[in-house]
């Protein structure tokens, strides 16, 4: 398996899908999109937070407790987009030899954990005065726990082999098993009966929050989206370039000695 | 066939292996991934010998009643899934939103007259959100939030609309 390389593949190939592989290529790209990125992401996300914070209007029966939710549903939303993007990073490392994609697996993890993190952190805050309690074991709740877990495991996997290929390569494997955790996470209060109550905004139906109140959560997870994006681009940016000076400081090495 | 297409093919055969053994093993174990027991379930699926577990529903419009039992706050209600209802009695602070026509989940015991003696009652809320000056004018077009939820958002403008 490890014998094929990208120097084998056939020319017209090596256009296609390994243009954005060369880390040359990838820091001149990324250094143009990145600043754009970074300042629509804090935009949009102060916008939106400021809106739904302040100014939005309160819920009729969860008065102002309902603002939790423009920073746990954005959070929520990224968790499980996080670990789709790692998914796809590991599964173009593991089929396509993808240059960069281990590196990006790498990379995205702790972001998505991050941003697990808030949506446990926040949703545990807002059960306590609504629910009446800070944690239960429903199916929704349990398995945002599990996606929590899957990536603290795959941001100590990629890190325990000697020889980082081996560790890239248990950490895709990894990150593809837990992919079975998403359609979990996103059905979980369909399938069971669960504490957490259903989706408020779904692909087929009209939402069932007022328009007032959708608005701001919506650029509040534009926002974040964009956030989550800039994070990992400069988190890649730095990993490339960390690769880089130790190929130069290796080869000076050589070359002095 | 390239090498490339076999490792895609071993990847998706694996990921799918792996979804259709999940999807089987959560099918085989259904009843526990579910939180609580609905009342018309209660013969059928609750644990027996006084072990306590948690009962969920609606509370039913016009049970609860509040008592006093010495100090303590104590409040009885009926839990109701549409088809059975059972009681219960709870002494304790409820939460804010706990009202009737309310979903809550209630951690307790069957007493020996069949009824639930809850240790610990949670409020649940629906996907619904709204300001409260669209819930008033809701209740002016005849809602009642202690018989259920609201009527879908989509329709929440319907009134102006037509009116």
């Amino acid at each position: 398996m490890g014998a094929v390389n990208t120097t084998s593949l056939p020319a017209g190939n090596t256009r296609n899908l390994h243009r954005f592989a060369n880390p040359g290529q990838f820091l001149r790209l990324s250094g143009k999109i990145l600043p754009p990125i970074a300042a629509i992401s804090i935009i949009l996300a102060s916008v939106g937070l400021i809106w739904g914070l302040f100014f939005a209007p309160s819920d009729w029966q969860q008065h102002d407790a309902v603002r939790i939710m423009y920073v746990h549903v954005p959070a929520a939303w990224l968790a499980s987009f996080g670990y789709f993007s790692l998914a796809l990073a590991s599964a173009s490392s593991l089929i396509w030899r993808h240059p960069l994609a281990d590196l990006a697996a790498v990379e995205i993890a702790p972001v998505g954990a991050a941003f697990t993190a808030i949506c446990l952190v926040t949703g545990s805050l807002w059960g306590k005065p609504m629910w009446g309690a800070w944690w239960v074991w429903d199916a929704r709740m349990t398995s945002v726990l599990v996606l929590f877990f899957l990536y603290l495991g795959h941001i100590a996997l990629v890190r325990a082999f000697d020889d980082p290929q081996r560790g890239y390569r248990a950490g895709a494997i990894l990150a593809l098993v837990g992919v079975v955790n998403l359609p979990i996470i996103k059905f979980s209060v369909e399938w069971w009966n669960t504490l957490h109550q259903p989706a408020s905004i779904t692909l087929t139906g009209a939402p069932t929050m007022a328009p007032s109140m959708l608005w701001p959560l919506a650029l509040a997870a534009l926002g974040g989206s964009f956030g989550f994006s800039a994070l990992v681009l400069a988190r890649l940016r730095a990993a490339v370039m960390e690769r880089r000076i130790r190929a130069l400081t290796l080869a000076q090495i050589r070359t002095g000695a | 066939m390239k090498r490339k297409h076999q490792r895609m093919l071993l990847v998706g055969g694996c990921v799918l292996g792996l979804s259709v053994a999940t999807i089987l093993v959560f099918q085989a174990f259904r009843s526990t991934g579910e939180l609580f027991v609905i009342p018309s379930k209660i013969a059928a699926v609750a644990p027996k010998n006084g072990r306590a577990f948690r009962l969920g529903g609606m509370v039913e419009q016009g049970s609860l009643q509040r008592l006093q039992d010495g100090t303590h706050p104590t409040v009885s209600f009926r839990v109701s899934d549409g088809i059975a209802s059972e009681t219960v009695t709870y002494v304790g602070i409820l939460p804010d939103l706990f009202r009737e026509g309310q979903g809550v989940v209630a951690l307790g015991k069957l007493a020996s007259d069949g009824s639930f003696v809850a240790q610990e009652v949670l409020a649940k809320h629906d996907e619904n959100y709204m300001p409260p000056d669209m819930a008033d004018e809701l209740k002016k077009t005849g809602w009642n939030p202690n018989k259920g939820s609201p009527p879908a958002a989509a329709l929440w403008n319907a009134p102006k609309v037509s009116g």
